[in-house]
């Protein structure tokens, strides 16, 4: 049986990293929070966590949601993940209308 | 009182309707959980646009920015170009909208039938890029007059003196609001007014998840964010793919009779994922949200018929 997993997507513009993999996986046991999965990755596909972070902080034109919902307001780095749990990666752009 | 000298001035007091058989039924001996549509369709071009474009060019006219007979530059995904077409149109000015490739055609009908020009932004980048073109187009016309809803303070302050007043006048008990972000107007305008009449409200924001081309910027530092936004005025912020929309504005017109538009899809997800919650959590809510315009612009995508696919909006800027 294969470990517990957060599943993450990746958009376009960072799968140079992801060698070009769209969705790629987490363990769960090593990202009990936003901080953590980023860390995770970055050890599997190096660079990224650069490309996500500036100064410690999420970069400004980086939006990150788990399950839907934007990480900003569930505690940014700190917002915690369990096995499941969904990860969306976008760039801001400009809604509608 | 109905009767009013001109079509702008039949502006705004859009009904807010209750949805009583999509709120969700609350657990036995706990209160009410109850949704509440203002419907935005019911404004002079049939959206909440109208309420942005007219403070707009009421301001520019005011502090003299605006001439008679002058062009008006907008980077638009339809609604705000639509809304400022029929004012331009009415007071004499001339509009060219940037509007990104990928939109529905009745946007493009509709604006050509005010008499606007419209210059199309690439497809890739979608809302990005038509605020990219119509900078350097700002910056190459200087004659021209760019309004700019996305850094514009009459724009928040449209929703912050109308839709805000408006839904605590109708409902004073409102717990929560939820409405589309795009250029967050809506949300920091009615949201800090209703803020400040209920410290305790609770201001959701549903962005549109689009198509992976929307996001296909050409480096990360094309994104944007509008000037207009204050993440402190929101508290909850989803994001909502096209699947999600589409399943919701089809509930909202097969259960309550509404017909929306795709954009009010997201919205009501968001909306009835927070009623859920409340339920779940045993407390009583109203919950506000914006019916952002009618779904007659967007009936040539196909979606609302039995066999409408979400998938025919994976390239399209459909909010």
């Amino acid at each position: 049986m294969s470990a517990p997993t957060i599943e993450v997507r990746i958009p376009t513009i960072l799968r140079p990293f992801t060698n070009g993999e769209k969705v790629v996986s987490a363990d769960a046991a090593d990202a009990a929070d936003l901080a953590q999965l980023i860390s995770a990755l970055d050890a599997k596909f190096t660079g990224l966590g650069e490309r996500l972070l500036e100064n410690g902080e999420l970069r400004r034109f980086i939006n990150i949601y788990i399950n839907d919902e934007d990480v900003r307001f569930m505690g940014s780095l700190s917002a915690s993940l369990k096995a499941g749990d969904s990860v969306t990666i976008l760039p801001a752009v400009a809604g509608g209308c | 009182m109905t009767r009013y000298e001109s079509l702008e001035a039949s502006l705004g007091h859009t009904p807010l309707i209750g949805l009583p058989k999509l709120s969700p039924k609350s657990l036995p001996g706990k209160p009410a959980v109850r949704l509440w549509a203002k419907l935005e369709d019911r404004n002079p071009t049939g959206s909440i646009k109208d309420r942005t474009a007219i403070a707009m060019i009421d301001d520019a006219e005011k502090t003299g920015k605006l001439k008679p007979g002058a062009t008006i530059l907008e980077p638009t995904s339809g609604n705000t170009g639509i809304s400022l077409a029929m004012v331009a149109k009415v007071r004499g000015y001339n509009l060219i909208c940037v509007m990104p490739e990928n939109t529905s055609i009745e946007r493009t009908q509709i604006l050509e039938m005010w008499g606007a020009k419209i210059i199309y932004s690439p497809a890739a980048g979608g809302s990005n890029e038509a605020v990219r073109v119509a900078k350097e187009l700002a910056a190459e016309n200087p004659d021209w007059v760019f309004l700019y809803q996305y850094g514009n303070p009459a724009n928040t302050l449209a929703h912050y003196t109308t839709t805000g007043p408006e839904i605590f006048e109708d409902l004073p008990t409102v717990t929560h609001f939820v409405a589309g972000l795009g250029t967050t107007g809506t949300l920091m305008g009615a949201g800090k007014f209703l803020r400040e009449k209920n410290p305790n409200i609770a201001i959701i924001a549903a962005e549109p998840r689009y198509g992976e081309v929307v996001y296909g910027l050409r480096n990360l530092d094309a994104g944007f964010v509008p000037e207009l936004y204050d993440a402190s005025v929101i508290t909850r912020r989803f994001s909502v793919g096209a699947e999600d929309s589409v399943r919701r504005v089809k509930e909202l017109l097969e259960v309550e009779g509404i017909f929306a538009g795709i954009s009010t899809g997201a919205i009501l997800h968001a909306a009835l994922g927070v009623a859920k919650e409340c339920v779940e959590a045993g407390v009583g809510a109203d919950i506000a949200f914006i019916v952002c315009d009618g779904g007659w612009k967007y009936l040539s995508t196909g979606v609302y018929g039995k066999e409408g696919d979400p998938e025919v909006l994976d390239g399209q800027l459909w909010a």
